[in-house]
Order: structure tokens, then sequence, then C-alpha cells
């Protein structure tokens, strides 16, 4: 599963980014604030964001620096810091029911791997450096725009729907 | 296309170059929109001549002031969250940095051509409302707090008319690459006629007005400065900071103010170029290989056009209430972005 030898830097950028994201991921559970933890989930994005710009997947990157630091961890910040953000450690920050997140987690990571292992195998990535092949924004848009037209239609009701449900919740009178 | 720089020099002194070119693109600007405007032209608007006392015409002043910031002491408040404190106005230069990487300055002078330039820009952008934030909650400060919290709220509103303003000009040149925005915009015509090609701000003028006061929000120059509104918030976020942190602060806001100008320039005025039917170039590989200094020059001299209009906006209006900020985005430049996208799709399709 690993990418050929061609790939030595990128082989080395993936190790240090995922190191840095698991770094991370530890502790936005273990730090005892709220706003640090927000800011730690920051660092995790931004790997995520990395590794698929080591992928030359620059589209998904840029969106995900969009979507998920751009507004997903704004909104965070912004929640917490008008309610509940105070300095310093709070007490308690821990749910009674956190243990079970550890069997979903693994069942996650059970299932992915045998998905990934299953599909493929003993196959390498990327042979050669040179033949990778580089998806475009305008190819992206063409297969969002022709084949998956409905999907994508579908996906935008669903978005419709769940604004016009805020606003209805949201509205007093 | 860029083989006559690449071809010479090694990728570590390709580097080098583009980070000495990423601090002059940031913080030329900077320096030059505090002195000819901030200094110089605010007070000339109000009938006083600003600063005079250091060098001719007070043009040493900056030095004066960096000068005078920097033997400033480091303080930080008691109950500060020290990290974050230090960390924030670091984060916010970061975007600008960022957001400078993006913008093409010649034919070979670019940092780096990409092709999602633009959805790139958008996403930088707003990178720098979590340093906003950072700085007003680790303030330990209620009016940081409100500041931050407030300037988080505006970006977030005015980054919607921003992206949808841009649509327009994506739609027309039919690329999210800014290199070659500027190409069609110097090579195209405007309903045949192509005496000085096709700069968007003709033909996407309501997209231009959109994306420059979304621009004066994202800024938070006056009319919007309700961040830092000087008579009610102190100074917002920048409350807590001295010295050398709030001189990061203003450069980071005064090099934004630029970089931004400069975009504007490359997605509305035509960028670096020139028309090309006044030169009989035909593709990009026919430009003048001297377009890579007269190209920045002319890029220099869109930005401060520009951003002349954001500082005019800014010394003319007073700031608005919270309330209008946000109904203002909301009810009147995101209905208008929205309907400049359909006329534009429309037009694009019809001709």
């Amino acid at each position: 599963m690993l990418a050929a030898s061609g790939l030595v830097a990128q082989n080395v950028a993936f190790g240090m980014v995922a190191l840095m994201m698991i770094v991370g991921a530890i502790r936005v559970v273990t730090t005892k604030n709220v706003v640090h933890a927000a800011l730690w989930l920051v660092v995790v994005l931004a790997g995520a964001a990395a590794q698929y710009l080591i992928l030359s997947a620059e589209f998904v990157a840029i969106t995900q620096v969009l979507v998920y630091i751009g507004a997903v961890t704004v909104l965070f910040l912004f929640g917490t810091m008008l309610t509940r953000a105070q300095l310093g450690k709070s007490t308690d920050l821990n749910n009674k029911n956190w243990a079970l997140g550890i069997p979903v987690a693994l069942l996650l990571l059970g299932t992915l791997v045998y998905v990934l292992v299953d599909s493929f195998h003993a196959d390498k990535v990327i042979d050669d450096p040179k033949s990778v092949p580089v998806v475009t924004t305008q190819q992206i848009s063409d297969s969002i725009f022709r084949p998956y037209l409905i999907p994508f239609w579908a996906l935008s009701f669903v978005l419709l729907a769940a604004l016009i449900g805020a606003i209805v919740l949201a509205r007093k009178d | 296309m860029n083989a006559v720089l690449a071809a010479d020099i090694p990728y570590w002194g390709q580097s080098l170059l583009r980070a000495l070119g990423g601090a002059v693109v940031v913080l030329l600007p900077a320096g030059t929109i505090v002195y000819v405007f901030l200094f110089k032209l605010m007070s000339f608007m109000q009938s006083r001549l600003g600063p005079m006392e250091a060098g001719p015409y007070g043009s040493m002043q900056l030095f004066a002031e960096v000068g005078k910031w920097l033997q400033k002491e480091d303080l930080y408040p008691n109950r500060a969250d020290r990290f974050l404190f230090k960390a924030a106005p670091l984060v916010v230069l970061l975007s600008t940095f960022m957001l400078a990487v993006a913008v093409p300055f010649g034919p070979d002078a670019i940092f780096s051509n990409f092709d999602n330039g633009v959805l790139y820009i958008l996403a930088v952008s707003s990178i720098s409302v979590i340093g906003i934030l950072m700085a007003g909650w680790a303030s330990a400060n209620k009016y940081s707090l409100l500041g931050g919290l407030r300037a988080a709220g505006q970006l977030i509103a005015y980054e919607l008319p921003m992206v949808l303003a841009v649509v327009g000009v994506v739609i027309q040149a039919g690329t999210m690459n800014l290199q070659t925005i500027v190409v069609r915009q110097n090579a195209d015509s405007i309903f045949g006629w192509s005496g000085v090609g096709n700069p968007y701000i003709l033909t996407q003028f309501v997209g231009f007005l959109v994306f420059m006061i979304a621009v004066q929000a994202e800024l938070t120059q006056a009319p919007f400065d309700m961040p830092i509104a000087e008579s009610e918030l102190v100074a917002g976020y920048m409350t807590e900071y001295s010295g050398f942190r709030f001189l990061i602060f203003f450069i980071a806001e005064f090099a934004t103010a630029g970089v931004f100008s400069l975009i504007a320039s490359t997605m509305f005025l035509g960028g670096w170029g020139l028309p090309w039917s006044w030169f009989n170039w035909n593709s990009l590989s026919d430009v003048h290989n001297s377009m890579n200094v007269i190209g920045p020059i002319i890029m220099v001299t869109k930005m401060m056009i520009v951003a002349f209009l954001v500082m005019w906006a800014r010394f003319s209006y007073p700031r608005f209430r919270e309330d209008q900020l946000q109904k203002f985005a909301w009810k009147f430049l995101i209905p208008v972005a929205l309907l400049n996208i359909a006329v534009t799709s429309i037009l694009k399709v019809a001709f």
C-alpha cells in the first residue's frame, strides 16, 4: 500500500504530517480547555488538507480549508466563545459515555482497513511519479454536472431543506 | 513558459527568490499604503498636513513609527492565555502571506501558477478569522472578546457576497486560474471590439462593486470597523496588544488591504497585462519578456488606485450599526450578487 520508492519526499512529508495529525487528534480529546480543543482540531483538519495536497488533489485540499477551517471551526469557536469559553482549565468536559466511542472507532477502523485491503490487495498506489493522474478542477466539475447531476441536485435540496428548517426553528413569530 | 528563469536557477534559489518576493509583496504595499494614504491623504482630506518633521514631507515617519513600536515593552494581561495571545497576530499575518502567493505579476513572474487560484484566495482569506478570534479570547478582556466575536460574525457574513461576486468573473473567464483570468482579460474582446481587451470591470461592474464592498468589510475598514470601534470597544480584539505584537496586527491590516487590492486588479482590472491587440500578441508565449518587469509596475499602479478607493471610502463614511451591517450583507449584497451570476451565465450561454 505504500507509495513507490521514487516518491521519498512525499513519503517523508506524509509521515510528518500524519504524526502532527495524530498528536493534534489526541490533544483534541485530552486538553482541558474547550477553545484549545477547537484549535487542536484546526491542526488535524489542516493536516488532512496537507495530505490531500501531497496526493495532488488540489481541489479537495482547498475545499477542505474553505469548509472545515474557514467555516466549521470558526463556527465552533464562535459558538463556544459566545456561550461558555472560560480561560484556564475546565473540569466537567468529559461526557460519562466517552468509553462508547472506543468500540465505534475500532469498528470504523476495521471497516475501512477491510474495504481498502479488499479492493486494492497488494497494488501500489503509484508506481512511477511521472504517471500520476492529475485530476483538474475542470474534470471534477464536468463529472459533477454531467453523470452525477441528479445526486448533486438531491444534495442541494437536502441543504436547502436544512437551511429553511433552521430559519423555521429560529423564528419567534 | 517559465523557461527563462527556471532553466538557470536551481530549486533552492527559486524558493529563496519566492520567499523574498513574498516579503516584498506583503511589506511594500503595507508601508506605501500607510504613508501615502493613512498619513498624508487622510490629513489632506481633513485640511491638515499630517507628519512633516521626520524627513522631507514626513517621509521618514514610517521608520520612526516602527522604531517606536519595536522599543515598547511586550505586555500581556495577567490572566491571558499566554501562548494563544502571542500566536494570534502571527496567524493573521500568515493568512496575508498565503494570499499574496496566488497573485500573478507577469508572464513568468508568478509565485505559483495553479488551477484553483480563485478558490484558494477565498479559502485562505478566512484563516485570519481564527487568528482574530484567538486574539479576542486569549486577551482575557470583555472588550477584546466582543471585538473578536464581532469580527468573526462580520467576516463570515461578507465572505459569501465576495465568493458570489467572484463567480461572475469565473463564469466569464471559464477558469479559476488567476494567470488565465489575466490572459483572458487582455486577449478577449467586448462584443467584437478588442480595443482595450476585456477588463472585467467593464462587463462585470456589478460584481466589482459587490467585491469591493465585501473587501472593505473583510478588511474591517470604516464604515465596517465595528470590531475595533474605538468609541464602544476601546480597540476591540487589539485592546491588550502593545509593541511588536500590535505592530504585526497593524502591518497585517494594511498588507491585507494591499493584497486584496492586487487581487481585485488581477480579477477586474486586467492584472499585469496590456491589451494584446496593441502589440499583435496572440498567446502567452508571444508576450514579450520585458513584461516581467513592466507587469509588476502596472500591478503596483493598479493596486494604488484600488487601495485609494478603499481608503477614500474609509475616510468618508461613518460607521454602520451592527444590525445594519448584517442586513446589508444578507438582504442586499447577496441577492444582487446572485442576480449578477444569473445574468452573466445567461449572457455567456447566449453569446
